[in-house]
């Protein structure tokens, strides 16, 4: 039985339960609800939930677990110690479940039936045209062990779905059977909804946290990959940043660091002064009916896609900056440089610090303003002296939003500030940055067993303990200047 | 110049602080006050009482512009401060808030610490020459608000902290330390337990020796108490203006008595 019909299987048990679990819950108090400790619809909820949370939950972890344990019955065939490279294993596991999804296909498509898929041997004609007849393009042909392993994985696949759809039925009829008749005037159903609420709310929670530490957790262990070929004094402390993949790489940090930084600040030169401003008249000082025009206009700014914003760099700023700065200056040529990526990095980011910034000032009580005009300031004493550091926790939060993404920008820089690495304080000079670099280290026909491509992970891994960093010293700026009112 | 020989010879006889006449506000098309006359004169305290929505409030925010701030408000009428009119355009409305000070109904000091809550007025007016002038202000104004014994020693932790009693008080004070004419008062007392009102209704028998005080008040016992002159407004019209004495013994109007013995309001 397929994972969806199974889902909607038991969602349906789930709904009859529903149905079930009210109705009990009205006939045991003979129709009158007041004598329920909850409303009825409660009681059919608590038999939904018991059907549904157990074994819906049971289904995700054996659909996750399944794959695990195939692969590893799949690696007794194929033992690790007869492959020169863990790629090669890697290629051969893939063929064996390409075959075995193959076979499935051919006895769907009628082509084979389930015994010959069973007992198909090498021998007796190529299993690569009948799987071709049935729309599954091998590589090359099939060996007799790799069928062999192919059948032997379809059927412990079979069984594991036997066996599962079998123990989620089981698990949610029991949940079924065991609240219906738990259903009764007595049973506090509200208070357990609440709880299985809570549960699952918390739940949701988790996700996110676990997403981030199995980033972590693959980012690490691909980057130590990579510092076991390459130095790391020489990583973090190299001065030039030249891959070559034919080997003899110099991958030094310190360029991309450098221009990433320098990006950042200019952006953020931009981006801060104007959001905050851009925030203060509005939450401050513009009328109602210049807030609701202009406050939309803004927002639609954090709507253009950022490819669009490098288009705006590629052909307008880039060659305006370089006409009227760079090269009357003296200062370069390069229609390509950090200013000219700062500067579009920054307005895209204003909305994001307007915004945010804006709803946090309007937050601020209105008797701090109250309390301040009674003293006789005017706005603006108004607004830098009691307003701003009142709003300063959720103003910091914006900013280092803003800070963020302008670390992690990728498409403005590629077409705004080229693709050179370079340790250079001239801002019309051209710069990149780590994100541009990963990109550009992962992109094309590579294999992830060089030095030139695991650095990627390595770059991905500072990149995110500096912007770690950032959060870290923003929570500390604001634990020490925040002014709390109530 | 003119104001400081006001206040000078203002010292030995009553004088008229605000004198008040044919003011009308609207708020868009509703008519909050009608046609008020009113005088309020120096170092007394004057109580505006009535009940809810009558317009008090309204009445007392016109004496400082803080009705300015409220987009669909609009003042007509004269508000005479000491003979000059307050809604003139050459008045500063951020000048006449330094002199008319305001405390509100709920305590709102500003999270900041209780030093600087003080200090943020005469901060802003350039009122102290150094910081030695600056601790004067604080320590004058935190005493004259009865705090200063309470908060000496902790004047570097947040306004916020201080109980609600507390607060006000800290509110009063720095409402004083700008140097006010005239301290106006939104219902002080309305978020305090009666110990902290009456530290509170102390102070502003106090404050009278200085200011002219005017206090917005729900509690008829408070404005009993603390007044010498009481207004009742209804609904939106200044029904009777007179000495709180005669008010509350003997007032002319049907209206005034059937609200001070409780019967509407």
């Amino acid at each position: 039985m397929s994972v969806a019909l199974l889902f909607g299987l038991v969602i349906v048990l789930a709904c009859v339960g529903y149905l079930i679990g009210r109705y009990r819950a009205i006939a045991s108090v003979g129709g009158d609800m007041r004598g329920l400790h909850s409303l009825p619809s409660f009681y059919g909820w608590h038999v939904f939930l018991f059907t549904t949370v157990p074994s819906l939950l049971f289904l995700a972890l054996w659909l996750l677990a399944q794959p695990l344990v195939l692969e590893r019955s799949l690696s007794e065939f194929f033992p690790s110690d007869r492959f020169d490279s863990p790629t090669e294993r890697t290629l051969l596991l893939a063929d064996v479940r390409r075959v075995a999804e193959g076979l499935d296909k051919a006895v769907d498509q009628g082509i084979l039936t389930e015994s010959r898929a069973v007992s198909l041997r090498t021998e007796f004609g190529s299993v690569r045209d009948r799987l071709a007849e049935a729309g599954v393009a091998l590589g090359s042909d099939v060996t007799p062990e790799v069928l062999r392993a192919a059948q032997d994985y379809r059927k412990r696949s079979a069984a594991g779905a036997v066996i599962r759809t079998a123990l989620t039925l089981l698990i949610a009829g029991a949940g079924f059977a065991f609240s219906i008749y738990a259903t009764g005037p007595a049973l506090r159903a509200r208070s357990r909804v609440e709880t299985v609420i809570l549960v699952l709310l918390a739940l949701a929670s988790t996700v996110a946290i676990l997403t981030t530490v199995g980033i972590v957790l693959s980012m690490l262990s691909e980057s130590l990959r990579f510092f076991s070929m390459y130095p790391w004094q020489d990583f973090f402390f190299g001065l030039t940043w030249s891959p070559n993949f034919r080997g003899n790489s110099e991958l030094g940090l310190l360029p991309l660091l450098w221009g990433t930084l320098y990006i950042s600040l200019v952006a953020m030169i931009v981006a801060v002064p104007l959001g905050l401003f851009t925030a203060i008249y509005l939450a401050e000082y513009a009328g109602p009916r210049t807030r609701s025009v202009v406050k939309p206009m803004i927002e639609v700014i954090a709507g253009i896609p950022t490819v669009v914003f490098g288009l705006f760099a590629l052909v307008t700023v880039g060659p305006f900056l370089r006409d009227a700065f760079a090269e009357p200056l003296g200062l370069g040529s390069s229609a390509s440089s950090v200013m000219t990526a700062g500067i579009v990095i920054g307005i895209l980011n204003i909305p994001f610090v307007s915004s945010l910034s804006d709803d946090i000032i309007n937050a601020v009580p209105q008797a701090m303003r109250d309390g301040s005009y009674g003293l006789g300031a005017t706005k603006s004493e108004t607004v830098r002296q009691v307003l701003l550091p009142a709003a300063l926790p959720g103003i910091v939060g914006a900013i280092l939003l803003a800070g963020s993404r302008a670390i992690g920008e990728t498409m403005i820089v590629t077409m705004g500030a080229g693709a050179a690495a370079r340790l250079d304080l001239n801002p019309f000079e051209a710069m990149t940055t780590i994100t541009v670099k990963i990109v550009s280290q992962l992109t094309g026909d590579t294999e992830f067993d060089s030095p030139e491509t695991l650095v990627a992970f390595a770059l991905g891994m500072t990149l995110f303990v500096i912007t770690l960093g950032l959060n870290i010293l923003a929570l500390a700026i604001v634990r020490r200047y925040r002014e709390q009112y109530e | 110049m003119y104001d400081t020989q006001v206040t000078e010879r203002a010292v030995d006889s009553k004088k008229i602080k605000f004198q008040c006449r044919n003011v009308q506000v609207y708020y868009g098309s509703t008519h909050a006050i009608k046609d008020v006359n009113v005088d309020i004169e120096d170092k007394t305290v004057t109580a505006f009482i009535g009940p809810s929505g009558c317009g008090k409030s309204t009445f007392l925010r016109c004496l400082n512009r803080m009705n300015d701030t409220i987009d669909s408000c609009r003042v007509e009428g004269d508000i005479n401060l000491d003979g000059k009119n307050i809604y003139d355009h050459d008045v500063d409305p951020v000048q006449l808030r330094a002199k008319v000070g305001m405390v509100f109904q709920k305590p709102n000091p500003f999270p900041k610490s209780i030093y600087d809550n003080v200090a943020y007025g005469p901060k802003i007016h350039g009122m102290a020459r150094n910081k030695a002038e600056l601790d004067e202000i604080v320590e004058k104004s935190l005493r004259r608000a009865a705090l200063w014994d309470e908060v000496k020693d902790r004047l570097d932790t947040p306004g916020t902290g201080l109980s609600g009693g507390q607060q006000q008080r800290l509110c009063i004070a720095r409402a004083v330390a700008t140097a006010p004419e005239v301290l106006l008062m939104d219902e002080p007392c309305s978020a305090l337990d009666p110990i902290a009102t009456a530290q509170v209704e102390e102070l502003i028998d106090e404050l009278k020796q200085r200011y002219s005080v005017v206090i917005v008040t729900h509690s008829m016992q408070q404005a009993a108490r603390v007044s010498q002159r009481t207004a009742f407004f209804h609904l939106g019209d200044l029904v009777e203006f007179d000495d709180t004495d005669t008010i509350f013994t003997n007032p002319h109007d049907p209206r005034t008595e059937s609200y001070i013995s409780g019967r509407i309001g």
